[in-house]
């Protein structure tokens, strides 16, 4: 089929003119979109009201599919475990090799997993601004965000970490009226102050954007973690509260370490909100504040 | 048959629907990301995109060239992608569409498939670009199992879209 020639729109003048306008309207619109994108760039958190008033419409939606379709959740996940699959697989048959010798290794990460228990027994207790459920995500984004649904009406404020019963989640990055938007702990620019739990040993985890976390020791040295450390968050910095356990390494490559989140937003039904733990430490100066 | 006898009431709704329905299944297609899939990783096909270019290379006098800017801000304003981020990459690949149309003598439906990939190879990779600007340090290997699922996704999307047209024009 020979594509139909829309560059002679035939001999109306005013047609021909009609046409050079859409093209120079397009232009224009692909510049003002360059230019908000650099706006965006230079000021990552302006023009965020007009998203927030989106989201405040749209979260109730996303919670009302939520609510009707519970296991959709884990559906995201599962596809992306099936894609890796043959990855995982190779993986499982290397572990399983050594697992003999890991099995004392299991032992302890298990008893770090009830001393984890009780401190999670602790932390509950500690201050919450509210509870609300996590609707949606930016599915197709390379962004990891995902929208809460509260908003300032329940006390949300920028800032705030947000977390779910089996680890932290993320930070309040946009508030609306009823709905936030939280930047995950796995997004690429977020930075979480962590230490090892078994031995206090100081270190940052950040998202790799694949649903990962990158864990980077602050102290130089070859070969300092292992696969079944945990970590859990400092404190430092002030945004987040000490405690909250963050990730489980899945393997360690010399003073870095992938670390598997153990708050899996997709399972999750309700997170909670809380203040920031000490708002003067945490203020932009701060060099520990998150990165956006 | 379908062709029967209309109201003028009838007649208006059809004619409504054939101008509005393309630009809400592609907002629609955008909106899906509203689903409560509460993703780790970028996996979801770009729909609103596809939904674009299956309408764009269906119906290539269906819309004016500058149709990315409103439909590229309803995806910006859904996906949070920072807000221009498709209102550029869109409208750069209906020129870019609207390029190539001028300088091809014909066209088949691989070529229509060749195409949409390269678009959506256009798009993910921008979008990775600029979501990196703001803020992001996202390696490029994240995405490609998503342009793939996308690449793959694209005729069934046209297909649909094939039947949304039939339903439009009936």
């Amino acid at each position: 089929m020979p594509p139909q020639n829309k560059r002679r729109p035939g001999f109306s003048r005013k047609a021909q003119y009609g046409l050079f306008a859409s093209y120079v309207v397009a232009v224009t619109g692909a510049l003002v979109g360059l230019l908000l994108v650099i706006t965006a760039w230079v000021d990552p958190r302006g023009s965020n009201a007009v998203r927030a008033a989106i989201t405040d419409l749209t979260s109730p939606i996303s919670g009302a599919i939520r609510a009707v379709v519970r296991g959709a959740g884990s559906a995201g996940t599962a596809v992306s475990d099936y894609f890796d699959a043959a990855n995982k697989n190779a993986a499982m048959r290397r572990e399983l090799e050594g697992a003999r010798a890991k099995l004392i290794a299991a032992r302890s990460a298990e008893y770090e997993n009830r001393r984890l228990k009780r401190l999670l027994a602790i932390s509950e207790t500690s201050p919450t601004v509210t509870a609300a459920r996590l609707v949606s995500s930016s599915a197709s984004s390379t962004r990891r965000f995902a929208i809460l649904s509260a908003g300032s009406t329940s006390g949300v404020r920028h800032g705030q970490p947000v977390r779910g019963a089996t680890g932290l989640v993320g930070t309040i990055v946009e508030v609306g009226l009823a709905s936030a938007r939280v930047l995950l702990i796995t997004d690429a620019g977020t930075v979480v102050p962590v230490i090892r739990i078994s031995d206090g040993l100081p270190a940052i985890a950040s998202g790799t954007g694949d649903g990962r976390l990158e864990i980077r020791s602050l102290n130089a040295g070859a070969n300092v973690f292992k696969a079944g450390d945990i970590f859990v968050t400092s404190g430092t910095g002030g945004v987040y509260p000490p405690q909250i356990p963050v990730g489980i390494a899945i393997r360690a490559a010399g003073d870095t370490a992938t670390a598997r989140p153990l708050a899996d937003p997709a399972k999750l039904d309700f997170a909670l909100v809380q203040p920031i733990y000490q708002p003067l430490a945490a203020a932009p100066p701060a060099p520990e504040e998150p990165a956006e | 048959m379908r062709q029967a006898i209309r109201s003028d009431r009838e007649e208006r709704v059809a004619r409504l629907r054939g101008q509005i329905l393309p630009a809400i299944s592609t907002v629609l297609g955008s909106a899906v990301t509203l689903l409560p899939i509460v993703a780790a990783a970028p996996i979801l096909p770009p729909f609103g995109l596809l939904m674009l270019l299956s309408w764009r290379l269906i119906r290539p006098e269906l819309w004016p060239i500058w149709v990315g800017i409103p439909l590229g801000l309803a995806d910006d304003l859904l996906s949070g992608q920072p807000i221009g981020s498709a209102v550029l990459l869109w409208t750069l690949v209906l020129l870019g569409i609207d390029q190539l149309d001028r300088r091809t003598m014909f066209r088949d439906y691989w070529q229509d498939w060749l195409i949409a990939a390269a678009a959506i190879i256009v798009c993910l990779a921008g979008g990775l670009l600029t979501a990196n600007i703001t803020g992001g340090h996202t390696e490029f290997a994240v995405i490609v199992p998503q342009i793939l699922f996308s690449v793959l996704a694209y005729p069934i999307v046209a297909r649909f879209c094939a039947l949304l047209d039939r339903w439009r024009l009936s």
